[in-house]
């Protein structure tokens, strides 16, 4: 019963995964012509951004993680608040040091 | 000879289902590991860039951001080609399976020969990674981003040469799903590098 | 009133099969299991001798045996060894593969294969470790920046070695999280799974996530000495406090991987030998998870005195008495659970009372230290010694033999005596106390850590710490010989030689190659003891 199951549901086809290419190239390129304007500190801020779709682009489609159960999403996730917190954490610490 | 019939058990010790779902996520857990491995070096940026402001804006300079934007496009290409793989073998269609493969092999290796290219020219202008923090950075982020590439061409090879000799079906094609899994995370991590490494403004 | 089937027919108990090869080949997770607990109880004993000598030479001021720099390398072998090669893989990599396939009800964990290659690079990791003490380092083993990137001993050897037993590590947490996912038996839902799978998983999940930056951070290490890169080097442009960062954001959550496990034996064996359900399951099963998520949160308060800003000290500060909320919820459960039970002293319970009652002793005394205020005194002191041992020793180590007396039958399919076992007990309880109380009081009166000579003020303690030392090493001795000789001439051990109703008693001991020669169906928890243990006897 589960076996064919599993198998309908990984059927994406052609279309979506060369539409979300044609994506990630466009954001390749936005990314790329954002880089020679100036937003100050934004300029970073838009490049993560930018960054994150299309790495969502990716996992999403891709990896198919659209198509993945909740455990998986829990695994996907809670490494990436952990990955938060070891950046911010250390940056917090780095910076607010009385000491130097 | 019992001992053989129990050995042939182990191997069958879960249903094919079961064992599916199993590496899929024991794969996902995988690139979560690697994600925080990487986690390090992007906390390390965080943290320099913010020290150091002037220093990534000069020095990133001498970056090239032709070759940079290229490799963003050709791992996004192998990207494409890798979801088609698995698309055309959950089709059933094994000769498109192995073409896929072998064009996503050589996206990966267009992909190190630039690098090699790349990092020849800064040994030439006499930038290594103890030259700055930024250059350390640098060579390490990518190094290991290479390190990555190289370990996924290898892991495609070796489907790929399976592939040939018929081992997947719509049936069966477990690792294919893994090894684009694990591709795919590898131009995950590049999408993050090309814009915090070469694009700053 | 568990419905197990019992393997009757096929019954090749998995120690049949002899010759080296059928063990290092085999992916047998019962035969890596033993491989494992083989192999950590070798560096147990190595690691132990080493610490045998470190008290030696503290037995009286100056020099007594060795000279400061032996010294220095004998601390960090023994600080090495018993971290990365025994503590660390410990419990979790011994016992969590011989029984959590068994306890779940499945033939064998997720992914056998790759379960063998951890055991093979966690052998690899402990050679490199092992040939690196050919010219041995001398940072302790934190590995504290700058000085590991200055001192002339061979820090990478080391490094790269503590580096693959990381990777060892995450293969089996992979292995072990997937396995609880993936492979439990029909009706063995999340509430009925034992309390010792709840703490394997909780434990995997760490291991899974930290060790990954202690991974980068070696590797940096390795980078800093060979292309002289600067991110830890002030000198460069780096900064110290950042290795101190990553190293602690994987070293707080490993001060877990290595308690958690042991908290699950605890709550295996006190249940069985009260003879009554465990008290407070879901709050125990919880508070190993609760205790997985907040320990990442916690690394930081290691660095109190490292130069760390006030408004972030204070944080941590808070932080590390949060953690302490899931641990003691465990022991009152725990108490709960003994409190008119009908206690049966047996070897294993023995273990875990003393675990109860040392471990907290550790607790407060970590609470204790986690005070800020507190904290900027005693750091660097004998008392984060006394404090680590009570932990470590009265913890993990005391987990660590209520496991291999509970589970020893079961393992090997003897029985050992059980008098010699209470004796060695009792020389290991009491030569941990006379050894490492002394410590506390040390700490007090401001003796620093670390050092191979110390004022004559503090002549007394030492040496009662040492006398202390010998005791505990007698005991330990005992309990080895015991267990070694029972392999041969030990009793044959019946199934189920305690009553337990987990899943791994019900099986014949030793256990057949296939585990369950039908896969069971669950139907209750595995700890209705008490009334429905009539029924059950």
């Amino acid at each position: 019963m589960e076996t064919k199951a599993h198998i309908e549901e990984h059927h994406v086809g052609y279309t979506t995964y060369v539409l979300v290419w044609l994506a990630l190239m466009v954001l390749t390129g936005i990314t790329v012509w954002v880089s020679y304007l100036h937003f100050g500190v934004f300029n970073i801020v838009v490049a993560l951004l930018i960054a994150s779709i299309k790495a969502s682009l990716v996992a999403l489609y891709f990896m198919h993680l659209k198509f993945e159960d909740k455990t998986t999403w829990i695994f996907v996730l809670y490494p990436i608040v952990l990955l938060a917190l070891l950046i911010g954490l250390t940056a917090v610490d780095v910076f607010f040091r009385t000491t130097p | 000879m019992e001992e053989i019939g129990i050995d042939v058990h182990a191997h069958h010790h879960v249903d094919p289902v079961v064992e599916y779902k199993a590496s899929k996520l024991g794969m996902w857990l995988f690139l979560a590991t690697e994600l925080l491995l990487f986690g390090g070096l992007f906390a390390a940026y965080a943290i320099f860039r913010a020290k150091y402001p002037e220093m990534f804006h000069e020095e990133h300079k001498e970056l090239d951001r032709t070759i940079g934007a290229i490799n963003t496009v050709v791992l996004i290409c192998s990207s494409l080609t890798m979801a088609l793989g698995v698309a055309s073998i959950q089709r059933g269609k094994k000769k498109l399976l192995s073409l896929f493969l072998l064009l996503t092999i050589l996206f990966g290796i267009v992909f190190g020969i630039n690098k090699y290219f790349e990092y020849g020219h800064k040994f030439e202008h006499h930038i290594y990674p103890s030259t700055s923090i930024f250059f350390a950075l640098y060579f390490m982020m990518t190094g290991l981003h290479m390190l990555h590439v190289l370990a996924g061409v290898l892991v495609l090879t070796a489907l790929l040469i399976l592939s040939l000799k018929g081992k997947f079906s719509e049936n069966y094609y477990t690792p294919i799903e893994l090894g684009g899994l694990y591709w795919h995370l590898v131009d995950l991590i590049w999408i993050y590098l090309f814009p915090l490494l070469y694009l700053i403004s | 009133m568990a419905n197990h089937t019992v393997a009757e027919t096929i019954h090749v108990p998995y120690l049949e099969e002899k010759g080296i090869l059928s063990w290092i080949l085999s992916t047998d997770h019962k035969r890596i299991g033993i491989m494992y607990l083989v192999s950590i109880s070798t560096f147990f004993v190595l690691a132990g001798i080493a610490a045998l000598l470190v008290r030696l030479e503290l037995l009286s001021p100056g020099k007594t045996i060795v000279d400061a720099h032996t010294y220095n390398v004998l601390f960090t072998f023994h600080g090495s060894a018993m971290v990365f090669l025994f503590i660390v893989p410990g419990i979790a990599a011994s016992f969590g593969n011989f029984l959590i396939p068994l306890m779940i009800g499945a033939r064998d964990v997720a992914f056998p294969r790759l379960n063998l290659l951890s055991y093979w690079l966690y052998l690899l990791g402990t050679v490199i470790i092992l040939f690196s003490l050919l010219k041995p380092a001398d940072t302790g083993w934190t590995f504290y920046t700058p000085y590991s990137i200055q001192t002339g001993t061979d820090v990478i050897l080391l490094t790269f070695g503590v580096f693959i037993l990381g990777f060892s590590s995450i293969l089996t947490g992979l292995n072990f999280i997937v396995t609880v996912h993936k492979l439990r038996a029909p009706g063995m839902t999340w509430h009925r799974l034992p309390l010792f799978i709840w703490s394997s998983y909780a434990t995997a999940i760490l291991q899974l996530l930290a060790t990954p930056v202690l991974g980068i951070t070696l590797l940096l290490l390795i980078a800093e000495r060979v292309f002289g890169i600067g991110f830890f080097d002030p000198a460069k442009g780096g900064d110290p406090i950042l290795f101190q960062n990553f190293f602690w954001f994987y070293s707080h959550p490993a001060v877990y991987i290595m308690i958690i496990p042991a908290m699950g034996v605890i709550s295996e064996v006190i249940p069985v030998f009260a003879r009554k359900p465990i008290f407070g399951y879901k709050a125990i099963a919880y508070s190993s998870l609760a205790i997985a998520l907040i320990s990442f949160l916690v690394w930081a308060h290691h660095m109190f005195v490292s130069g760390m800003s006030e408004v972030a000290a204070t944080v941590f500060s808070f932080l590390t008495f949060l953690v302490a909320i899931p641990t003691a919820i465990k022991v009152f459960n725990w108490l709960a659970t003994l409190y008119k039970g009908s206690i049966e002293l047996r070897t294993p319970m023995l273990y875990a009372l003393s675990f109860i009652f040392l471990f907290t002793i550790g607790g407060l005394t970590g609470v204790f230290l986690g005070t800020l205020a507190a904290d900027v005194h005693l750091h660097d002191t004998y008392f984060v010694v006394a404090h680590m041992h009570y932990v470590m020793i009265g913890g993990t180590v005391m987990g660590f033999f209520a496991a291999l007396h509970f589970w020893y039958p079961k393992m090997f399919g003897k029985m050992y005596n059980e008098a010699v076992a209470k004796v060695a007990w009792f020389l290991v309880f009491v030569g941990f106390n006379v050894t490492f109380f002394p410590q506390f009081i040390l700490g007090m009166e401001g003796m620093p850590r670390r050092y191979a000579d110390y004022p004559p003020q503090f002549h007394t303690l030492h040496e009662i710490s040492t006398i202390g030392s010998w005791i505990l090493g007698l005991g330990i001795l005992i309990m080895a010989l015991n267990l070694l000789r029972s392999l041969t001439n030990g009793e044959k051990a019946p199934d189920n030689p305690f009553n337990s109703l987990s899943l791994e008693w019900q099986i014949p001991s030793p256990p057949p190659h296939e585990n369950f020669e039908k896969i069971p169906h669950v139907t209750d928890w595995t700890y209705g003891y008490g009334k429905k243990n009539n029924q059950e006897g």
